[in-house]
């Protein structure tokens, strides 16, 4: 057996392990720990599977910002934490849960154990077009030239669920800023750390989305860090959240989408369809796509984990 | 040459996982959350730290290795703060859920 099978299995054993703990356990915010934690190790199954703009979006997105949101779900579900026994699932529900997730457990295994040999692909089509988008990483080839159209729909998805959250927000708060104003020491070492770091994130967080053309990276995993480096000046009190009703704010949100639209939409004039980019400009229009789009994507992130506006504006 | 360098690698790698293991060993069985605390630093610290040695001499090219102890660095100045704020809120007697 070698090392690296041997690091395979026992990283298979941890992922199933942690996985089965954080649908057992009974508390919410341990479920949570949990949940980031097998986040970080699936971005580690997706390095083994060479797979690296995978394992870098499964860190940032579904492990650090989902991760996020579900923290302060669970924060703010303690209180319900214990239902009362009349709301508790009865016998048959609960033997109908798990019959339902054994039949979708069994299919998808099946599905996996039925594919064909070798797997159907487009990986080849995919590498011998790569020239005419000039971009370097197949990857991002496929996110902003052969299926730009998924990319656009996920940015305004992830709008959707900004607007989603904002209209949680009751009517006298209604335009103002989300979440408590942070108050650190200024001596403190939050802010000490959040000084150092956010300007350094910032550098990295461009690097990430700037590489994302030729290497693994991207505007999601750049912008995730932005987002990042963002909260973490709010928390250490150096910059507040600016109140939802601002222009400026609104523009930044929706700057990246639209201007994806519109990019699109020209593509009827300059290359004949929706989202096709005429070859000579390719990556230049698909760079004038990803700097707006990475802008809005790091906002929403960022307003999702404020959360809704909960201080009234002021006047 | 590449002999010391293999034995530098194993070395200071099979350090870094024993202060791994220690740390965890002590996050599991130290009783109060201050000393708790005081493992896991052991681990961030000196365990990555031996760990980012080992790989340096296989880091590609210069920037690979700075790269490698900027990736440590930022583990300290990470775990330094978190762990200076669970303590504060610890020793306040919040409840730390």
């Amino acid at each position: 057996m070698t090392i690296a099978l041997a690091f395979d299995i026992g990283l298979a054993v941890l992922v199933l392990g942690l996985a089965s703990w954080t649908i057992a356990t009974r508390e919410a915010f341990a479920a949570v720990v949990g949940f980031v934690a097998y986040g970080l190790l699936l971005a580690l199954v997706w390095v083994r599977l060479a797979a690296p703009d995978v394992a870098l979006t499964e860190a940032a997105i579904g492990s650090g910002v989902t991760g996020g949101l579900l923290l302060g779900a669970s924060t703010r579900l303690r209180r319900t934490e214990t239902p009362p026994a009349g709301e508790k699932p009865g016998r048959t529900l609960r033997l109908a849960a798990v019959v339902l997730c054994a039949l979708v457990s069994a299919g998808l295994a099946a599905i996996v154990l039925l594919l064909p040999e070798p797997g159907p692909t487009l990986a080849p089509q995919a590498a011998a077009n790569i020239a005419a988008t000039g971009l370097g990483n197949p990857v991002t080839a496929v996110l902003m030239a052969y299926r730009a159209i998924d990319t656009l729909l996920e940015t305004v998805v992830l709008l959707l669920a900004l607007l989603g959250i904002w209209s949680l927000a009751p009517d006298r708060v209604w335009g103002g800023s989300p979440g408590l104003r942070h108050h650190a020491d200024p001596d403190g070492v939050l802010t000490f750390a959040a000084q150092l770091l956010v300007p350094v994130g910032m550098l990295v967080g461009i690097h990430i989305f700037w590489v994302g053309s030729d290497a693994p990276g991207g505007e999601f995993q750049g912008a995730t860090i932005l987002a990042a480096m963002w909260i973490l000046a709010t928390m250490a009190g150096l910059v507040d959240a600016p109140p939802v009703s601002r222009r400026w704010l609104r523009l930044l949100l929706v700057a990246g989408p639209a201007v994806f639209l519109a990019i699109g939409l020209a593509g009827y004039a300059m290359a004949g369809a929706f989202l096709a980019y005429p070859a000579p400009y390719a990556k230049l229009l698909i760079l004038t796509i990803e700097i707006p789009v990475t802008l809005s994507i790091a906002t929403t992130l960022a307003l999702l984990v404020a959360g809704p506006p909960e201080r009234a504006p002021q006047q | 040459m590449n002999l010391a360098l293999d034995g530098l690698t194993i070395v200071a790698v099979s350090a870094g996982a024993f202060f791994f293991f220690a740390g965890t060993v002590g996050l599991l069985r130290f009783p109060d959350t201050l000393s708790r605390l005081h493992a896991l630093t052991k681990a961030d610290n000196l365990g990555l730290g031996l760990v980012v040695l080992g790989l340096l001499p296989r880091a590609e090219g210069p920037f690979g290795a700075l790269k490698l102890i900027a990736v440590w660095l930022f583990a300290l100045l990470a775990g330094a703060t978190v762990t200076q704020l669970i303590a504060r809120t610890a020793r306040r007697g919040a409840p730390l859920a």
